[in-house]
């Protein structure tokens, strides 16, 4: 096989679509002139790991959730109460809330995703406020609606402090994230997935297990939140309930819709409009919240298909 | 028992207000199928544009005639110019346009209005009535009979009217309901309006008693959604039964259980509801939406 062969074929494997972004992931920090940019990219990142599980559910399997953020939760606090309370290091506490997130979304899946539609949608969200409500109230264990620190988590014997860290950790794991997800989409699994969300009748009929299928993506996706989750904590230092409510919930699924559903790179644009905007807006001050529901509004209406697919066909169309 | 009659009108109080955000939802998405998210913002903007326009110096009768007609007018907005213009993009997308428009409305009203949470004076007397040990304020009777008057117009209206048949076929199908002659644009738009007219005067009825903010309108919204799917989604029955039903479990769970655990109760409740009845109390079998 000659080298430029060799090369072809290596282009057309399917992660060779990440390549381009792990290249933008190791330059951006040329750019970066204070600690603040570190900190907004490492943001950008992790809200993008979270749309990313919650894209492989609402836009592959097609199965809405509106209390995702209760998985951000549970990874957030998994790594504030665990070295507080309990004594378990940060990185055990990280692995822990995983596996809790995992045990919840399972448990929880089951009854849940019976459900269709908008009652599926009003189920999650109920989930989603009942882990807020849970966590502002037992104060005990999370400091209340005030919130609690948290401790920084020791690699390699140095404690990870400031953003630097926290932007090559999160844009790893969302680089290793989306590369499972592609690998699932592939798989016959994700097959089967594109069939629910096409017809749930019909692959069942052709027997697939599709409750079996739906809990499995719904487990994948808590745990994407989860990562998210804990991550944010460990980066803020500090934690307050609002990583669970309903708004931050309500924000995720506006990041997979705005980027687009069913789209990888999507769910790292959605993330970064929604994360970046609000820092542009303070800019504006009193107006921010105004400008941000109007270009939430103009993009759903103009875009609706979401930012990546649209401006993709766009250039398709031009193409011919 | 003096107790429980107590939390009993307490609960009918807030279950009313529920029940009107509940049926604006049902108004908005038997029409148009799509799920309102900024019907909360509505129910400020009654409450706080009368309260603003009070301190205005208008007098209050006309202030708040002003503020449903000025609510009324940004639900149909709401229609014309965010989902009509999108108009068959899918449900979820639809609900983010929704949930943008609550984001801006809010921010709007942020800076039109403030920060800071305001009252109303009530409609009569603000001493409480003693009824069997436990007391009752007058403006909540005025809240309760508010509800039941716009409740029966609606159903009237609905039932007896040309226009209203002509609602009721918009539901039943859009594509039929256009073919036999029925402007449907009209129609749909006509069901934001008065979805946002009710809203408003919820807003107004209640600021008396739970004072109103310019962010009051996001827990309104998820209560009315949750309401309205206690009930089964598009019915209207459903929608009044559930909102008087979560009324009443929080305003008993944040006597008996724990007042900080009112709203997990109440959210329990809807869970093991749709899990015992995938459809709501009332709803109809089959509907698929998002």
């Amino acid at each position: 096989m000659r080298p430029v062969d060799r090369f072809r074929g290596l282009a057309q494997h399917r992660l060779f679509s990440l390549v381009p972004l792990a290249v933008v992931i190791l330059l951006m920090p040329l750019m970066f002139t204070s600690a603040y940019y570190y900190r907004v990219a490492a943001l950008v990142f992790i809200f993008a790991i979270a749309a990313l599980g919650l894209n492989l559910l609402m836009g592959f399997a097609g199965q809405v959730s509106l209390g995702h953020a209760g998985f951000m939760g549970i990874g957030a606090y998994s790594v504030a109460i665990g070295p507080t309370h309990l004594g378990i290091s940060p990185l055990p506490s990280f692995v822990l809330g995983a596996m809790v997130s995992m045990l919840v979304a399972i448990v929880v899946g089951r009854p849940i995703l019976r459900l269709k539609g908008h009652y599926l949608a009003v189920a999650t969200l109920g989930f989603g406020v009942l882990l807020a409500i849970a966590f502002t109230n037992e104060a005990n264990w999370t400091g209340g609606p005030d919130g609690m620190t948290v401790r920084h988590l020791t690699l390699l014997g140095r404690p990870l402090r400031g953003a630097e860290p926290w932007y090559w950790i999160s844009a790893t794991t969302f680089l290793v994230g989306a590369a499972f997800a592609l690998n699932l989409i592939e798989s016959p699994t994700g097959r089967a997935l594109r069939g629910i969300h096409d017809s749930e009748i019909a692959t069942r009929m052709l027997g697939v297990d599709v409750a079996g299928k739906k809990l499995m993506i719904f487990v994948v996706a808590a745990v994407y939140a989860s990562v998210a989750g804990s991550y944010l904590a460990l980066l803020n230092s500090y934690i307050t309930p609002d990583v669970s409510g309903f708004l931050r919930s309500i924000e995720l699924v506006a990041m997979v819709v705005l980027g687009g559903m069913g789209s990888i790179s999507g769910s790292l644009v959605g993330a970064a409009v929604l994360v970046i905007l609000p820092q542009a807006l303070a800019l504006f001050h009193d107006y921010e919240h105004m400008m941000l529901g109007l270009i939430v509004m103009g993009v759903m209406i103009f875009l609706r298909r979401g930012i990546v697919p649209s401006v993709a066909a766009a250039f398709a169309q031009r193409r011919e | 028992m003096a107790e429980f009659l107590q939390f009993l009108f307490s609960g009918l109080t807030v279950g009313a207000i529920y029940a009107l955000v509940a049926i604006g939802f049902t108004l908005i998405y038997n029409a148009s199928d799509v799920v309102n998210f900024a019907q909360g913002e509505f129910v400020m903007l009654g409450g706080m544009t009368t309260v603003f326009l009070g301190y205005a110096g208008v007098p209050l009768p006309l202030a708040t005639i002003f503020a449903i007609l000025a609510t009324t007018a940004v639900g149909f907005a709401l229609y014309r110019l965010a989902i009509a213009t999108a108009h068959e993009a899918d449900a979820v997308t639809l609900i983010i346009i929704t949930i943008g428009a609550s984001i801006f409305i809010r921010g709007a009203a942020e800076i039109v209005f403030d920060k800071r949470f305001h009252s109303l004076p009530p409609l009569f007397s603000s001493d409480p009535i003693r009824i069997g040990g436990a007391a009752i304020l007058p403006q909540s009777l005025v809240v309760l009979a508010g509800a039941l008057i716009i409740l029966l117009l609606l159903w009237g209206f609905i039932e007896r009217t040309l226009f209203g048949k002509a609602v009721i076929a918009t539901s039943a199908n859009r594509i039929a309901a256009r073919l036999v002659g029925i402007n449907t644009q009209i129609i749909v738009g006509a069901c934001f309006a008065a979805a946002a007219a009710i809203g408003a005067i919820a807003g107004i009825l209640v600021t008396p008693i739970t004072l109103t903010s310019y962010n009051v309108g996001t827990l309104l919204a998820l209560k009315g959604f949750a309401s309205a799917m206690l009930g089964g989604i598009g019915s209207a029955t459903g929608a009044v039964v559930g909102g008087i039903l979560l009324g009443l479990l929080e305003a008993l769970a944040a006597g008996y259980v724990s007042a900080s655990y009112k709203d997990a109760v109440a959210f329990l409740v809807i869970l093991a509801v749709l899990f015992a009845m995938p459809q709501g109390l009332f709803g109809k079998a089959k509907v698929e939406r998002v």
